[in-house]
């Protein structure tokens, strides 16, 4: 079955606590080079039949995201 | 008067609400998330908690609950809604209002007795307050920081549309101290602190929040 693969993540604009914790995080194990870190979500659709490029856009863009602070992205199968 | 209070899977705070809105001499009319019929009330108010567990986003899965739509349609021609909470998220997510909340700032969960600036006393929600008058609630979120992009906070000042700010310490982080907006006319105001936990001496730091509960009463009157 045919899986989609939609990544949400908050707007560059928008402050990061998780992040920002993450990042405090790996400074005192000793990974200075690491100098940011996002966290968002990974959602796995599996999929009946072809995938409709314009409903999982939708279902992306008005359940899964939040638009006004979330950047998504959707991976449709490529073989 | 009837005022609606829509219980979602999950709400903690929908007696609360309902109390409240006897004590400010209305009839509460208990309304269930997954019907369709707003049983003929004049107001709509979407209690805290953690609606569907909160479990996407907050507010988020609520938002597009079968209620829900027809508390947008009914909204939008004029009939005043109060988010309250997870309500105030519902809101935000149902684009009933501007912005959105995210987790604190700090990721504690805070909750403490929390000193308000009415902005705004000219709302369907907030007119029995003075403006600039201050007031003390309960505020208790891990999801209340309120954000929207730089533009649009520039717009809401701009408008007027920020209800109700944080005095005296900012409990999540919230931009420009921003505790509650309002809707361009009034009618919807959503805000993270809880009103309906200051209605009685005996269960809150003050009975404040009762002026939520008295406004509407007029407001919908002179509608």
């Amino acid at each position: 079955m045919p899986q989609v693969v939609v990544d949400v993540v908050l707007k560059p604009e928008i402050s990061d606590p998780q992040g920002q914790a993450v990042l405090g995080a790996l400074g005192r194990l000793g990974h200075t080079r690491v100098t940011g870190v996002r966290q968002g979500k990974h959602f796995v659709l599996d999929v009946e039949g072809t995938p409709d490029e314009a409903e999982l856009t939708q279902i992306a863009e008005t359940l899964l995201a939040n638009p006004v602070i979330e950047d998504v992205e959707l991976h449709l199968p490529t073989d | 008067m009837r005022i609606g209070v829509i219980t979602f899977p999950g709400s903690l705070d929908d007696v609360d609400a309902a109390r409240a809105v006897r004590l400010a001499g209305a009839e509460p009319v208990a309304l269930w998330h997954a019907d369709h019929d707003l049983r003929d009330v004049d107001a709509v108010v979407l209690p805290g908690g953690f609606s569907y567990g909160d479990y996407l986003r907050a507010g988020a899965i609520a938002a597009r609950a079968p209620m829900m739509r027809d508390v947008v349609d009914r909204a939008r021609q004029g009939m005043p809604v109060l988010g309250i909470c997870n309500g105030f998220q519902v809101l935000c997510e149902a684009g009933l209002l501007p912005g959105a909340l995210t987790r604190n700032s700090h990721l504690h969960f805070r909750n403490r007795d929390q000193l308000l600036r009415v902005e705004r006393a000219d709302t369907a929600w907030t007119s029995s307050y003075a403006e600039g008058q201050t007031i003390v609630v309960p505020v208790k979120n891990g999801e209340g920081r309120y954000v929207a992009a730089p533009a649009e906070l520039e717009r809401l000042e701009g408008e007027g549309r920020v209800a109700v700010r944080y005095v005296g310490g900012n409990p999540n982080g919230s931009l420009r101290d921003i505790a509650g907006v309002t809707s361009e006319d009034g009618r919807v105001v959503g805000l993270m602190p809880h009103p309906e936990h200051a209605v009685e001496d005996l269960t809150g730091p003050s009975t404040d929040g009762l002026g939520f509960f008295t406004s509407v009463l007029t407001a919908v009157v002179s509608a």
